[in-house]
């Protein structure tokens, strides 16, 4: 069994790798994605730590993430498609309506 | 004591209810007579304190301060304010009573406008007298110049009448600037604002003297602005724009006579600096004399009068100033009466005639015989001519000012005396008898009896306060007999000019004027002094103010114009970071919270 760094790593890297397709990702779906591995990123710290402290607390913090994860890829997946029905485009960087 | 308070109340009641009833004050007439009762009932209740024993002080703690009240306020009755309660009532009253005929052209709603103004005044005026601090004396005395202002600018809708009232509102001002200096350094000297303190200090030489010249003269300042002193006189020739009853009153018989009743209330305190009171009788001598001459070539019979006012006014002051503030104060009562008999006399002259000018009226004796006897027992009386009010009381001044070893304001008042007397027959001759002029429209005659029951109680009461003293003897300390032998041939010679001149024309006016065209080029254009004031005031004030007008306009507009064009730049400048685009925000959160991660590990490891 690894030890909490171990998981700490891997819930590093799926959060770096999740802030960097928000970032570059020109679909909007795409940031999406980007969006729940970063939230899964901070669901295996939750686990881990709540593993190491014997703790079931942390589990229940990760029950109520997954379950806010759902809820938001739902508003958000169709606030993506009624912008497609509008400006007939999902790209990030022509929805720039607060342009200064 | 409940006297006095009645007094003072009645007229605050009448101003109140016709200033707040609307209805009362749309119908002039009847707050004419609301104004009037009130003023009959606080005359009775005056003279019953003048001639009731009570005397004395009731003193109320005002503003609080440490250790006591910081200002009082309070009634103080004595011998100096119950006889003047007693002719501000009986002025006032005869003033509203014959203002009713006097204006009965008049709107109604503007005639309850003049009724609460005279209230006002009457009850500013009473409040004055009554006033046992310097504090709330400087209180009713802002009041009764407000409503000189009021009642100067009653014709409002005539330019000259607006101009004449504030000029003599910022001239009094400027006197009143001083009072006020003067009456709080007392304070920050003594610490009270009490007359009765405050003399006590004087009398037992407790009242610090430094300083006290300065003091003295700033409140004499006061004085000076309201009674019209030179150089603060140029007020009340043009006050005269207002309508007759109200120069009658206000600036003849009562409010300018305040500050002759501020020098004579302070007197403990003025004897105590010998140079501001030398400075008092010279200024007043000299107001005297140069008023008197300005008075000998003015052509408007009121303004003939405001001069001669002016001129008395320079008699009591100078009076007050030589060690004689009780001959300055009898002058003070007197004058009071005749000269508002003076002024309302005049005012029946106007009436009748239409015009202010005298050299358009002429022959008047036969069409207004009443009129005229009164106009000449005024005349007589101002004139000084025994055994009328006024002979008694110019004699006290010129004996005071004797026995108090002036020679030089003797002798300038003994002039004046006799200038007196010129000018005032000079108007009686050239109006009343002379040629008689064509009047054009107007019908000359007798005015009606409300305007002519008060000229004749005035008239009758200027015979009977003469013959009180021809017959009682004139109290105790009996001024010499030449002085009398030379008051009346002042008099007798001032007359006897002025009917050579003007009655029997055997001395021709070219033949006078000659020799003293310097004097009358100069009493002609009133000395320069409206002239040096203009220039002052055109070429200090609207300098400065222009000054200060390019500070505004430039430097504090400039600052706030730098500082919105710089905000409307930065604005402009800082829209662009706003590029609209979400992930360009994510950037700058991810990197925030980064840098600040950095920095908490940065600090927590030193």
């Amino acid at each position: 069994m690894p030890g909490l760094f171990a998981y700490l790593v891997v819930a590093a890297l799926v959060f770096a790798i999740g802030l960097f397709g928000v970032l570059t990702r020109r679909n909007a779906v795409g940031i999406l994605l980007g969006i729940e591995l970063m939230l899964n990123a901070v669901n295996i710290n939750l686990v881990a730590f709540a593993r190491w402290h014997g703790d079931v607390v942390g589990l229940l913090f990760a029950m109520f993430t997954i379950a806010i994860t759902v809820a938001e890829v739902a508003v958000g997946l169709a606030i993506v498609i009624v912008i497609f029905r509008v400006r007939r485009t999902i790209d990030a960087d022509r929805l720039d309506l607060l342009r200064g | 004591m409940a006297n006095a308070l009645l007094v003072l109340g009645l007229p605050l009641a009448s101003f109140l209810s016709i200033a707040l009833v609307r209805p009362l004050r749309r119908r002039g007439r009847a707050a004419g007579w609301v104004g009037i009762t009130a003023m009959i009932v606080a005359h009775v209740e005056a003279l019953r304190t003048w001639l009731g024993s009570a005397r004395g002080t009731v003193i109320l703690p005002w503003l609080p301060g440490d250790g006591g009240p910081m200002a009082t306020v309070g009634l103080l009755v004595d011998n100096l304010s119950a006889p003047m309660l007693v002719l501000v009532t009986l002025v006032s009253l005869l003033v509203q009573m014959y203002s009713l005929a006097y204006l009965h052209d008049e709107p109604m709603p503007s005639l309850g406008r003049y009724y609460a103004y005279q209230s006002l005044f009457a009850f500013s005026m009473l409040g004055l007298v009554l006033s046992p601090t310097y504090l709330q004396m400087f209180v009713f005395w802002e009041l009764v110049g407000l409503c000189s202002y009021l009642l100067i600018g009653y014709w409002y809708t005539r330019p000259a009448a607006a101009r004449a009232a504030l000029k003599a509102f910022w001239t009094t001002k400027l006197g009143d600037l001083g009072f006020i200096a003067g009456i709080v350094m007392l304070w920050s000297s003594t610490g009270t604002f009490e007359f009765d303190a405050l003399f006590r200090m004087a009398r037992e030489q407790t009242l610090p003297l430094e300083g006290l010249a300065t003091i003295m003269f700033l409140i004499y300042l006061g004085a000076a602005g309201k009674s019209a002193q030179f150089p603060l006189h140029v007020w009340l020739p043009d006050a005269m724009e207002g309508p007759t009853p109200v120069s009658a009153l206000i600036h003849a018989a009562t409010m300018v006579t305040a500050g002759v009743f501020l020098v004579a209330r302070s007197e403990p305190l003025f004897i105590l600096v010998p140079g501001v009171l030398a400075l008092i009788a010279g200024v007043g001598a000299f107001t005297a004399l140069l008023a008197a001459t300005m008075a000998c070539v003015e052509s408007d019979i009121k303004r003939v009068l405001a001069y001669s006012t002016i001129s008395q006014l320079g008699f009591m002051m100078a009076a007050a100033g030589a060690g004689a503030p009780d001959a300055g104060f009898f002058h003070l009562l007197t004058h009071g009466v005749f000269k508002a008999l003076l002024f309302l006399g005049a005012g029946a002259v106007i009436h009748a005639v239409g015009t202010n000018d005298i050299f358009r009226m002429g022959g008047l004796w036969r069409v207004m015989p009443q009129t005229g006897v009164i106009f000449v027992v005024g005349t007589l009386a101002l004139a000084g001519v025994w055994p009328l009010a006024g002979f008694f009381s110019k004699e006290a001044i010129l004996a005071g000012v004797w026995a108090g070893g002036r020679p030089g304001v003797f002798s300038v008042l003994a002039l004046t005396a006799f200038l007196t007397a010129f000018y005032m027959f000079r108007v009686v001759f050239i109006t009343f008898f002379g040629r008689g002029h064509p009047h054009g429209e107007a019908h000359p005659h007798e005015p009606p009896w409300l305007m002519r029951g008060p000229l004749w109680l005035l008239a009758l009461l200027t015979v009977a306060i003469g013959l009180r003293f021809a017959i009682g003897g004139g109290g105790e300390h009996r001024p010499p007999a030449w002085l009398a032998a030379l008051s009346l041939a002042l008099a007798a010679g001032g007359f006897g000019l002025a009917w050579a001149m003007y009655g029997a024309r055997w001395i021709p006016v070219e033949a006078v004027r000659r020799p003293l065209a310097a004097i009358d080029f100069l009493a002609r254009r009133r000395y320069f002094l409206d002239a040096i004031y203009g220039a002052i005031y055109r070429g200090v004030m609207l300098g400065f103010a222009r000054l200060i007008g390019w500070i505004d306009r430039y430097l504090v507009d400039g600052l706030l114009n730098v500082a919105s064009a710089g905000t409307l730049r930065a604005g402009d400048a800082l829209r662009l970071i706003q590029s609209g685009q979400a992930q360009d925000y994510v950037y700058g959160v991810a990197f925030g919270v980064l840098f600040l991660l950095v920095l908490a590990q940065w600090w927590r490891t030193p």
